[in-house]
């Protein structure tokens, strides 16, 4: 059979094809329509762009058949979840058990997050001077003003208080931050130790700063809440860069993009879970943590209440499926 | 073949070609896209400046939304593609060859961080440069690869000619390049297209136009045209 035999005895297949997929894109559509020969004149489709190579046939022909295969290919093995389902499952126990598999990681981002804030934060307690190794005086300064015990708003800057322009800053702010903690992991886990100390040193300064020139009152009551998702939050990005690191610097017996790939696909499932720890610690950061209305003790009480939920979570939450 | 080819294996045994892009198109496409997002943050900011400090937070989240997740929840939603992408007939893939996928695509653009290092995608245009699919670090990690979206291809009407026969037997290829030629010829400058059917000259016997006529005819009677 030579070409324009083959196209002819095949043309109005081929359309029908088109047209069938064509209403598949659209899933308003798709459901109206019978599919059930779908898979058939998929493979059909595949047999005859097949026979055309085969037979170096014109290359508009082959070009066409291959599009419509792409196409009809993305239909029957692209993967279609629903939408819900696979969110609860995640944070009902993928999620936790997926901290839990990796708890070498964790501990080792952890260590590298909170060594140097403690450290930092006792150094610049005990003694004052530190404090400049990391921070202008003018840095200072304003840190200072953020926390004044007889300032009219604890936290950052606020002028006309307005609780949901702060919610949108620490959602801007604090996940850009977990995002670069885990970017900087594709350099083979550079960036996001360096991201994790640096935060680490800064907060710790702040902290032992605060406490030393007697702030602490203001500012302990303050990030305590919001400290629980968001600290933690920081630590699991930074543990999602290091798998990627990780990966880079010992795939074992894969080559290191297939490792690199293998880790991205484990380390992405983290970053789901950062991201909602963080949209949490923003929404308590704004609406709770800035009130000047609650008492400290309160505001203790609720932070040990956020801080054994979190603990409890990544501890026993998904221990049955687990295994 | 061209080597930005590349061909995936599917469960029927066929391989399924696609065309990697490089980073020209690539670059041109993100600029659009940069364009428009830059276009997008005016029209928040006016219209949500009257909005007061609400309006404020408002647009922190958009501008959140836009920075990271523009590119995300359209290549999810979008068939692979981005306005720019769109534009520029490009589109994401997976590995192989099926939609990208919600983790994929969120890997590839939060790896852009790092692809824009040190600065205007110095990364991203060395690792696209060493690796044979112009793949950038996100799509390494990813597993994804931006192809050519190829639009309706139409037949190339041969050069309405007569058929001849080929005056002698012609193997599979040099029938497809004969036909490859009558369709591309069309689109070479004259002087061009005969210098090339002059090579056929011991084939067709004549120089010039006529042995060009001579060639369309011969690659009508291939495709069957009688």
């Amino acid at each position: 059979m030579n070409q324009q035999d083959f196209e002819r005895r095949n043309e109005a297949y081929w359309q029908a094809t088109e047209t069938l997929i064509d209403s598949l894109a659209k899933p308003e559509r798709a459901a109206n329509i019978d599919t059930a020969d779908f898979p058939q004149r998929y493979r059909q489709v595949c047999q005859h762009l097949a026979i055309a190579r085969e037979r170096q046939y014109a290359s508009y022909l082959i070009e066409r058949l291959n599009q419509l295969m792409l196409r009809g290919h993305q239909h029957l093995y692209g993967a279609r979840a629903g939408f819900l389902s696979p969110i609860l499952h995640f944070i009902g126990s993928a999620f936790p058990a997926l901290i839990r598999r990796e708890w070498r990681l964790f501990w080792l981002a952890a260590l590298l997050f909170y060594g140097p804030a403690l450290l930092m934060g006792w150094a610049a307690y005990e003694r004052p001077e530190m404090t400049y190794t990391l921070m202008s005086s003018a840095q200072a300064f304003q840190v200072e003003q953020m926390y004044r015990p007889d300032a009219p708003h604890i936290g950052r800057e606020r002028g006309a208080d307005n609780d949901f322009y702060m919610f949108g800053v620490y959602i801007w702010n604090n996940i850009r931050i977990g995002f670069q903690t885990f970017a900087g992991g594709i350099v083979f886990g550079i960036g996001s130790i360096f991201f994790l100390l640096f935060n680490g040193l800064y907060i710790g300064v702040v902290a032992g700063h605060l406490t030393e020139v007697g702030y602490g009152r203001t500012f302990w009551p303050f990030v305590a809440g919001h400290g629980a998702f968001e600290l933690t939050a920081i630590v699991l990005s930074g543990m999602a860069g290091l798998k990627l690191g990780f990966a880079l610097l010992a795939p074992g017996r894969r080559t290191r993009v297939e490792a690199l790939r293998a880790a991205a696909k484990i380390s992405v499932k983290i970053i789901y879970g950062v991201i909602g720890m963080l949209l949490i610690a923003a929404f308590i950061e704004a609406f709770w943590s800035a009130s000047t209305l609650v008492s400290p003790t309160v505001k203790y009480s609720v932070a040990g209440v956020l801080w054994s939920v979190v603990v409890l979570y990544f501890l026993s939450v998904g221990r049955v499926h687990a295994d | 073949m061209l080597d930005t080819y590349r061909e995936i294996e599917t469960p029927e045994g066929v391989e399924l070609h696609l065309r990697a892009a490089g980073p020209v198109a690539r670059a041109l496409a993100f600029s659009a896209d940069f364009a428009l997002r830059l276009l997008m943050f005016l029209l928040l900011s006016m219209v949500l400046a009257f909005a007061g400090k609400f309006g404020g937070g408002v647009f922190l989240m958009m501008f959140f939304l836009l920075e990271w997740f523009y590119p995300v929840l359209f290549e999810v939603y979008w068939n692979g593609e981005t306005p720019g992408k769109r534009l520029f007939d490009l589109r994401v893939l997976n590995d192989n060859g099926t939609p990208v996928t919600w983790g994929a695509s969120l890997v590839r653009n939060l790896l852009r961080a790092v692809d824009f290092l040190p600065s205007f995608y110095a990364f991203g245009l060395v690792s696209m440069l060493i690796n044979r699919d112009f793949k950038r670090l996100g799509d390494l990690a990813a597993g994804t690869v931006v192809v050519y979206q190829e639009r309706a291809v139409r037949a190339a009407a041969l050069p309405d000619v007569p058929a001849a026969a080929p005056p002698m037997g012609l193997n599979l290829e040099e029938q497809r390049a004969l036909i490859t030629f009558a369709e591309r010829a069309q689109r070479l400058t004259e002087v061009r297209a005969e210098e090339l059917s002059d090579l056929l000259v011991p084939v067709t016997g004549v120089q010039g136009r006529a042995g060009m006529r001579h060639l369309y005819q011969m690659a009508n009677w291939l495709v069957g045209k009688r």
